[in-house]
């Protein structure tokens, strides 16, 4: 490359070997090395994650059944959420590219305001996961229930309220006589559900009575469940995978004998790494794991960005004349966006 | 004598403001493809369900969209398309030749796992 070789840099700027691979900084090459090692510990993991997918005969989990959910509107969203957060980090990947930029223009004010969106983006993006994870641990209102047959069903629909309990045995806190409704005695609506939930998780839920976490047992009113929709993910003597019960009245009759039958676990919420509702154990794991990895890499991306800002604003890199630090951050930030693609695609969408 | 030790430093990668200009229109270029394509993907994934007959093609529509999206994540925000060739290729070519062989034995093992041991009945 001789030819090419026209402008004497100085000597500062060389590696120690009075030599620049590639013409790139030092920092630069290694931030790449770093980079493609951390890159082929993702690729381990997803490809880890497609053996199992493959390796396991059962049903697995599908994204916009499984993530249908949004803040406060609740369930019926498919996918939006995460659509979302993946948008959201593909501006704050925009928003860094823009503060190399004007790092190259020696644009100061730039610099700091495009770090500072860049910030913000990737926080959100943490908050986002962490919603995304606390609902997927909490679960669906209906969980995923064993059939009479064996076969297993996740379960759609709206969950009809729990309006009270009214206590017969009395357990270390509720007197017999005592009527819990939500508004009272402290309980919302939300923790009544839950109390119920706990119940029918625990095999606490004989047809018409519930026992509760203090022993106290009590009989219960509650709304019916209504649109329910039963789709088979583990075959049984009777439904197999793929299976719909469309019939709402059919399916909820169903839900509610297996609800209802004081049996545990024949009801399972949410997700942990021994079961989850969504699907084979396995694919709990690798969510909690791999999601979390990245969420870990995002987190430390954002805390990078925030040491890189204060830099930026002190003026350390504008005193040194280039503002390559950004450049070097900037390729984190962007290897980071490069793996939630990967992680959205294949934990998502296919 | 010409000397080929010296190259230009990219740390004087500095640009003026019409320079600035050219790449920012750039830079929402690829902002605006990489919403639209994640946008068809939900669009797709919500409309076609994996029990329909034209999930496969949707399927690898989904990875090969987000090749798409990697491939302008890394040549565009990652700058590799404007280093040296020689660069470009240090990084992609063992990645990818490394990657390819696991996925192939990987799978085609998970394959041959799960027809071996059908054990795993149930969720």
């Amino acid at each position: 490359m001789a030819g090419h070789a026209s402008k004497q840099i100085d000597a500062k700027t060389l590696w120690g070997g009075k030599m620049s691979p590639f013409s790139t900084s030092y920092g630069k090459l290694m931030m790449w090395f770093f980079l493609v090692s951390d890159a082929l510990t993702f690729g381990g993991l997803l490809i880890a994650y497609a053996f199992t997918r493959h390796a396991v005969d059962t049903a697995w989990p599908i994204g916009e059944e499984t993530f249908d959910s949004l803040p406060i509107l609740g369930h019926g969203y498919p996918l939006i959420y995460v659509a979302l957060m993946t948008f959201i980090l593909i501006i704050s990947s925009v928003t860094m590219v823009l503060a190399v930029e004007a790092g190259h223009r020696m644009d100061k004010k730039g610099v700091v305001k495009w770090m500072i969106a860049t910030i913000i983006g990737g926080a959100f993006f943490v908050g986002s996961q962490a919603w995304e994870w606390s609902h997927f641990i909490h679960g669906s209102e209906f969980g995923k229930i064993e059939l009479a047959d064996g076969s297993q069903a996740v379960v759609k629909g709206h969950f009809g309220d729990v309006k009270n309990f009214t206590i017969v045995t009395s357990g270390h806190h509720h007197k017999k006589g005592d009527v819990i409704a939500a508004g009272k005695h402290g309980m919302t609506q939300d923790e009544m559900n839950h109390d119920y939930r706990h119940a029918v998780a625990e095999g606490d839920v004989h047809g018409n009575t519930i026992m509760l976490h203090d022993g106290s047992v009590a009989t219960y009113v509650k709304a019916k469940n209504e649109h329910v929709e039963l789709i088979i993910k583990g075959n049984g003597g009777e439904y197999k995978i793929g299976d719909r019960i469309k019939n709402h009245s059919k399916a909820a009759e169903i839900y509610e004998k297996v609800a209802t039958s004081g049996e545990k676990n024949r009801v399972i919420y949410g997700a942990n790494l021994q079961q989850n509702e969504y699907g084979p154990q396995q694919y709990g794991q690798f969510f909690f794991f791999i999601t979390g990895f990245h969420g870990f890499h995002v987190f430390s991306g954002v805390m990078i960005n925030i040491l890189i800002l204060f830099g930026a604003i002190r003026g350390v890199y504008h005193k040194r004349g280039h503002y390559e630090m950004i450049e070097k951050t900037g390729l984190y930030w962007h290897f980071v966006d490069l793996v939630w693609v990967f992680v959205f695609t294949f934990f998502y969408l296919v | 004598m010409i000397r080929d030790d010296i190259y230009e430093y990219s740390l004087d990668a500095h640009h003026d403001e019409e320079k600035g200009k050219k790449l920012r229109k750039k830079i929402y270029f690829v902002t605006i493809l990489l919403t639209v394509i994640t946008m068809v993907e939900v669009g797709l994934g919500i409309a076609i369900k994996q029990s329909d007959s034209g999930w496969p093609f949707v399927k690898w529509t989904f990875i090969a969209l987000t090749l798409l999206k990697a491939g302008y994540i890394v040549l565009s925000f990652m700058h590799l398309g404007d280093e040296r060739k020689g660069m470009r290729y240090v990084i992609l070519v063992p990645y990818f030749v490394f990657l390819s062989y696991l996925i192939f034995v990987l799978i085609w093992e998970g394959l041959s796992v799960g027809e071996s041991f059908p054990l795993t009945q149930g969720l």
